[in-house]
Order: structure tokens, then sequence, then C-alpha cells
């Protein structure tokens, strides 16, 4: 993929990437990928995103189905010799791939997790757990049809309960009007 | 009795729960007690600095901007993402003026950028190391703990600025200073899959597989954190993680907290470890 790339030098931050992401400070060393914990599963790798984003190969970047498998340790960004904030990178192209609306393939059920994760958090304020499951579930479900996955982890329900850990009154915020305007404002500019 | 501020985060408020009395019972046997900031919101989590930038910044602004308007200069942040992303939204307010003005706007309240985030190993330094190793009433004689770093307690560095990312040790003085045996392992700063429990449970498992097979190969009998997320994968995923890779860990997980008020003669139940997952054997 990269060979395929143009071998031009490519300097600037493409137009719909934040501009202090300093991408064209990366040499390709590769140890951002090396320490990523996550590598072996992905189809395009972290120091292969960001020479898509140097090459303002953009598209081809956020449609990456590795944006999303991304668990944001922050190790590739915390060892990278030059600096450049591949964490960073990572999840300005998760927010232009959600803004798309891409489809993000086989980890469909990430993007339908975070995007229900913040709606509870509109609604809420804070996290409303069991909101969260039966949300998540059920949008998932109705998107892949399995059975399988809209029942796995009923059988944590029960134990949870009997450990004190399911909320059925939980915290809600009391000025939930400046949050409801906040989430306004700051969707609305993305 | 001395009072800090407290953002417990939703995580403590909800399954978690565990680490807030265990956080709590531990500072107040030591002399510091807790107060919770007024109708604190959500830090915003992966959710928000993955889907809007925006509001990855406004939120953890927003509990800032109430911890000033509640007259605190510090507060306890319990869960590393939770203190990661209001440390880092300090930064960037204090960096640039526009965007503190923005916020302040945006988040209805003066924000000023003034308050300190402490992570509870910090707390429990600023407590002091050498008071707690005075006040052990119980040496935790047997135990051999792995001390787990996980991801955001030490990274991004350059935000969080505590501790060395590559091979932090601040855990293991405080754990040493209980009579406890801390071993050297691999696994100290890698990640258990984090936030993705629910949504990716086979990247969880792998991944929380490996740091409990290497802290068992290292001689551990427990694993030490101060992080909810790795709580929940480590302990309540536990069983998930024998099955799937048809192992036997049964491997003890403590909050750091659990262990030093443990050692402070605390029990148990005061600590809210009778609500884990996995007894120690």
């Amino acid at each position: 993929m990269i060979d395929a790339a143009t071998s031009g030098e490519a300097t600037a931050v493409p137009a719909d990437l934040p501009a202090f992401l300093d991408l064209e400070n990366c040499y390709q060393c590769g140890k951002c990928t090396a320490g990523c914990p996550v590598a072996e599963r992905m189809d395009v790798v972290p120091n292969q995103l960001v020479r898509l984003a140097q090459l303002g190969l953009v598209e081809r970047a956020r449609r990456a189905e590795s944006i999303w498998q991304c668990v944001s340790c922050q190790t590739c960004s915390t060892r990278c010799p030059k600096s450049v904030d591949c964490a960073a990178v990572i999840d300005a192209l998760r927010q232009l791939s959600f803004e798309k609306g891409d489809a993000a393939g086989s980890q469909r059920r990430t993007v339908l997790f975070q995007e229900a994760f913040l709606r509870n958090i509109r609604r809420n304020g804070r996290l409303n757990e069991l909101e969260l499951v039966g949300v998540f579930k059920t949008k998932a479900f109705l998107d892949d049809l399995s059975i399988p996955f809209l029942f796995k982890d009923a059988m944590l329900a029960p134990r949870m309960r009997a450990k004190g850990k399911l909320h059925f009154k939980p915290d809600r915020v009391k000025d939930g009007g400046v949050l409801e305007r906040m989430f306004d404002r700051c969707l609305r500019q993305a | 009795m001395t009072e800090i501020g407290y953002y417990p985060g939703c995580a403590l408020h909800g399954s978690s729960n565990d680490y807030e009395t265990s956080a709590r019972a531990c500072l107040a046997a030591l002399g510091v007690q807790l107060r919770e900031v007024t109708d604190w919101v959500c830090c915003g989590a992966t959710a928000a600095h993955a889907l809007n930038h925006k509001l990855s910044v406004a939120l953890p602004a927003r509990n800032l901007a109430l911890a000033e308007h509640d007259g605190f200069r510090e507060i306890l942040a319990p869960c590393p993402m939770c203190s990661m992303e209001l440390l880092k939204a300090r930064q960037e307010i204090l960096a640039d003026e526009a965007l503190r003005a923005e916020m302040s706007s945006l988040v209805e309240l003066e924000l000023r950028g003034g308050v300190n985030v402490l992570n509870l190993v910090q707390a429990l330094q600023s407590a002091g190391i050498d008071r707690i190793k005075a006040a052990v009433k119980k040496p935790l004689d047997g135990i051999r703990a792995a001390c787990y770093y996980g991801c955001l307690l030490t990274r991004p560095p350059g935000v969080v600025r505590f501790d060395d990312p590559e091979q932090p040790r601040s855990m293991e003085a405080i754990v040493g200073a209980l009579g406890a045996k801390t071993v050297d392992w691999n696994y100290r700063t890698e990640c258990c899959g984090a936030g993705l429990t629910m949504a990716n449970e086979e990247t969880v498992l792998e991944l929380s597989h490996r740091i409990l097979t290497n802290a068992a190969a290292h001689g551990a009998n427990c694993v030490v954190t101060v992080c909810p997320m790795c709580h929940v994968n480590l302990d309540m995923k536990q069983a998930d993680i024998e099955r799937r890779f048809n192992a036997k860990h049964k491997m003890a997980i403590y909050y750091l907290s659990d262990l030093v008020g443990l050692a402070l003669g605390l029990s148990e139940k005061e600590l809210g470890i009778d609500r884990h997952f996995v007894a120690r054997t």
C-alpha cells in the first residue's frame, strides 16, 4: 500500500484533518506499530495510517477498519521518536469517519457502542450503565441480527446484581440543560 | 482530617463502586476526606475523543470549572481515564487563551484552569509513604503483587506528567511499604483493552489473558491496579478469559487502595473487596 503511494514529499496537513497533527515529522520508522497491542488484528496499521494522512489520502485512511480497533492506549504517541501524535491522528480519522457515516465493516459494533455511550451522556450527564447495555445491544442486534451477541452477557447481570454492582436508580446530573446546550453546540460545529 | 475535592467519574458511581468504597475508606484511614465536585458530569471518555474533538475538551472543561466554582485547588480523579482527560483539557486551556474563553462560554462557567488533578497513587504519595508505613498494622506478608499501571496512568507522559511511562515504580514503592513483595514482570504498562469490553470482547479477553499469564509466570499471586476498567477486564471478565483460552488464572485483582487499607487494618468488607469476582486463594 505504501509502495503504491506517490513518492513525493508530503508536508501539509490535509485540509480535513486538524493542523496541529505535525504529520510531516513522521519518517516511517514503524515504532508506533511495533508497540501497538492490536496491530496484529489491523487491516491498516498505525504507521500506514499516518502515511496515508501525510499523502492526503484521508478517505482511504478513515475507511480503514483499524481506526476502530485502536484501544486508545497512547503507546504509539508515547514512543514516537519524532513526537508525532499518532493516537490523535487516529482520533481525527475516527471523528471524520463518524461525521461522514462510514460503515466501519467488521468494527461496526464499536462505532455503535461509542455512539450509544455519547447519547447516554447527553441524556443523563453521567453514564447509565443498564441503559447503555440495553440501547447498544438493541442497536447492534438491529444492525447484524446476531442472537448470540444479543444475549451474550446476560449471565453476568445476576452475578453483578449479587455483588451490588447493578444500579437501577442511576445518577443523573441536576443541570441537564447546560449539557444539552454543550452537546448541541459541539455537534453542530463538527 | 484534610479534605480534598473528588471527581468519581461514572465507573466509580456505577459497576466499579467497590473502587469508590476502597478509595474512600483507605484515604479516610489516612486522614483524608473526599468531597465530591458539585453536579459533575462524565469526562466523555473514549466516546468523546473518538467521535467529537470539541466535546472531548468541553466535558472535562465543565468539570474543571465546577471544581473551581466549588473552591477546590486540587481534585482526586481515581479513574486514570478521567484524570488524563481532565489534565489534557486543562493543558489545552492553559496554552490557548482563545480556547479558554470559548470553553468558558460553552460550559457556562468562568474557567481559569487552576485546578490540579491527582490520580490515586499521587493522593497516597501526598498522604505520605512514610506515614503509611508507620500506620501499617497488618503487614502483607503473603502478598506477591504484580503492580499493573496499564495505559493512561502514565500516558501520554506530556499530559499526565507522572512517573516513567516505560518503567514506572511508584506503585511498587507504596506496595513495598506495606510489607508485601512485588514482582518484576513484562506487562506493567500494556493495555487490557479498556472500554472495548462490550463492543469488542475478543480483543479485551486476549490482551487481558496475556497480562494475567505474564503476571503469574513471574510469581505474582495478585495484580494491583488503580484503574476501574482494568479491574473490570481482569476481575469481572476473568471467568470469560479462562473459558476462552481454556486456562486457569484464579488471580486476585486488587485496587491499590485495597492493599493499603488491608495493611492499615481495614476489613475486606470495609474496602469493598467482597464485591470482587475473583477471591484470593
